[in-house]
């Protein structure tokens, strides 16, 4: 193919006109440095009428044919007239209607007024609602129906989602509490210190452990890791119609993937729990090493400061949070739209709501764990 | 989009090609070319590699041996600069349209247009909605992919595939999901773009009607011989091929379709 450059040039004609030559090659990189002087020259004889000479042209392609209605479609005082078009040329301007691209193209739909986009969100709003609701319903219904007919649960797969999101985020969730308990030892320690308190540093880390961060920091983590991963598969399950297969063949989606997905995480989130509590024990012990506490000394102030209620009280909240993680993980992905945007924008909405939840529920406990004396 | 594409001049050529995976040739020392302006249809059985040869010819996989050249330019290997050149030549649709649903049809027509070239926003959008008008998309420029059906959303594809003027157009199937009619239309849009145009199109495709109101040659791939059993006009195929199966594929469907 040959190298070629696009042309243009100027001639005043008789009786005041212009002539305007287009020639060369007229392509989407050659007609770039040619349409902003062929406007200026538009522009220069806005009174005069402008003849388009286009004989010279010796390959032209879309962006040509652009450039040329462009300067066709331009409302002028004075008439532009196209002259001398070779007959290829013509063939390809043939189909297009200059007149038709004078207009902007019309918008999508008209934009709706502000009474009504209002009243839209509050109706979203309340399907969202009402969306929920039938969802805790159901899957309240589908769970009570798995504990009663253990034997149509898909343990197989139940076993397999336990494994991904319990065994397998062991690392992730034993390197936060090692990190947790760490600093929240050497940080505390540094202060007590100055009161030769070191030692009660064992009961707040225990007690802080074991009641609130081993349950909450899990189940972040268990929101950042599962919910979004189960938001991510339901998601791309329901824009691949597999949902749709389900349901067509009499499977119900809630009993087929969520009711696993919820024994899953409810089976994982207590044990990732013990496993943060513990790490996160041994991650203080280490600290109070350094400030000259032998390990059985921390290990007796540990089962002296806290209760196996403490720690019953953070594994019923840890099999609770897990209930609103894995819930709300399938729930986003249940309510995915269409397009690949959609499965990102529900896994996102998946891991917000569940950490919201997380932090709401776990204030209720607190009150709960209050007025009970825990 | 060339003024005037020079008959009978391959603008693709396919030289002892062997491809596969895993080192399992999948089919063995293909060599056939394409003339300029016609419209090249690959056939063949399910799992025979169309779509798989089609992939090698645009350059997304690398084949175990032989070369694609498209220009008169090696694709095969090519790397950097010369490769992003032999690129601008051609055009590709998938058999989804993968159309990118976050943007609107203007926008992803005028994406082509945004990454290689130095308009202006107001000409490549004039450019995209003359693109969008050619395949009968006018009036649509705003909407999304999802908001458009899918015979809509094939011609939005070839539209955005048009964008640079690449004078190659390769169609993975595309009227797989469509109606009779739409499937029609479509093969009328093709016929239109290498008339007014001069394009080249290397369609994979399994219609029946569509191969006799479109191709000007096919040929056929067959997973047993892992090559090609049949080459040559449509009709000529059906009436005088010697392989059995090629004579099946088209008697057999052409009186079905009929």
């Amino acid at each position: 193919m040959q190298q070629q450059e696009g042309y243009l040039e100027t001639a005043a004609t008789g009786e005041g006109g212009c002539t305007l030559r287009l020639g060369g090659r007229l392509d989407a990189y050659t007609v770039a440095d040619l349409w902003p002087r062929a406007l200026q020259v538009l522009e220069d004889h806005g009174q005069t009428p402008l003849q388009l000479d286009a004989e010279g042209v010796t390959y032209c392609d879309g962006a040509g044919v652009a450039l040329i209605l462009d300067l066709l479609r331009r409302p002028r005082t004075a008439p532009v007239t196209l002259v001398n078009v070779p007959d290829k040329v013509q063939r390809l301007l043939a189909p297009f209607d200059a007149a038709a691209l004078a207009a902007p193209p019309p918008p999508r739909a008209p934009r709706q007024g502000v009474g009504r986009r209002l009243g839209e969100a509050i109706q979203g709003l309340g399907q969202g609602l009402h969306a929920q609701v039938a969802f805790i319903g159901e899957t309240t219904a589908a769970l009570v129906h798995a504990l009663l007919h253990p034997r149509q649960v898909r343990w197989a797969d139940a076993i397999l989602i336990a494994r991904r999101a319990g065994a397998d985020a062991l690392p992730i969730v034993g390197l936060i509490a090692l990190l947790l308990g760490v600093i929240l030892a050497f940080q505390s320690a540094v202060a007590m210190k100055q009161f030769g308190a070191e030692i009660f540093v064992a009961n707040l880390v225990a007690l802080s452990l074991l009641r609130e961060l081993g349950p909450l920091m899990t189940a972040i983590l268990l929101a950042g890791r599962s919910a979004s991963a189960f938001a991510a598969e339901i998601g791309t399950m329901k824009v691949n119609e597999e949902l749709d297969a389900l349901t067509t063949m009499g499977l119900d989606p809630l009993r087929f993937l969520v009711v696993t997905r919820i024994l899953a995480a409810v089976l994982v989130t207590p044990l990732l729990t013990l496993f943060a509590d513990l790490v996160g024990l041994a991650g203080a012990a280490l600290v109070l090493l350094t400030f000259d506490i032998p390990l059985v000394t921390f290990v007796n102030q540990v089962s002296q400061s806290v209760s196996l209620t403490d720690l019953a009280g953070g594994l019923v909240k840890a099999v609770v949070f897990g209930l609103l993680v894995a819930g709300v993980g399938c729930l986003r992905g249940l309510q995915t739209r269409t397009g690949a945007a959609a499965v990102g924008e529900s896994t996102t909405r998946a891991v917000v709501s569940a950490i919201v939840l997380i932090v709401a529920v776990d204030g209720l406990f607190a009150v709960i764990y209050f007025h009970l004396g825990i | 989009m060339p003024v005037d594409p020079s008959k009978n001049d391959p603008v693709i050529q396919v030289r002892d090609l062997t491809l596969g995976f895993g080192g399992r040739p999948l089919l063995e020392r293909l060599n056939f070319q394409v003339q300029a302006g016609e419209v090249f249809v690959l056939l063949g059985g399910s799992g025979s590699g169309k779509s798989t040869l089609l992939k090698h010819m645009i350059g997304l996989y690398e084949p175990m041996a032989g070369e694609v050249r498209i220009g008169g330019e090696v694709l095969t290997g090519s790397e950097g600069a010369a490769r992003r050149r032999i690129l601008r030549r051609f055009g590709v649709t998938y058999q989804s349209g993968a159309l990118f649903g976050s943007m609107t049809l203007l926008e992803n027509v005028r994406l082509p247009l945004e990454a290689y070239t130095r308009l202006s926003r107001e000409a490549m959008d004039l450019v995209a909605r003359l693109n969008l008008q050619l395949v009968g998309l006018a009036g649509f420029e705003h909407h999304m992919p999802a908001e458009i059906s899918g015979g809509m959303q094939k011609r939005a594809a070839i539209a955005r595939a048009m964008a640079l003027d690449p004078g190659i157009l390769f169609l993975d199937e595309p009227s797989a999901g469509l109606d009779p009619v739409t499937s029609a239309d479509l093969d009328r849009l093709i016929l239109r773009l290498k008339d007014i145009l001069g394009m080249t199109f290397v369609v994979v495709t399994h219609e029946l009607p569509s191969i006799f109101a479109i191709a000007d040659r096919v040929i056929m791939l067959d997973r047993e011989s892992r090559g090609i059993i049949a080459q040559g006009p449509p009709v000529q195929l059906r009436d005088h091929a010697e392989h059995p199966w090629v004579r099946r594929f088209f008697n057999r469907e052409a009186t079905e379709a009929a």
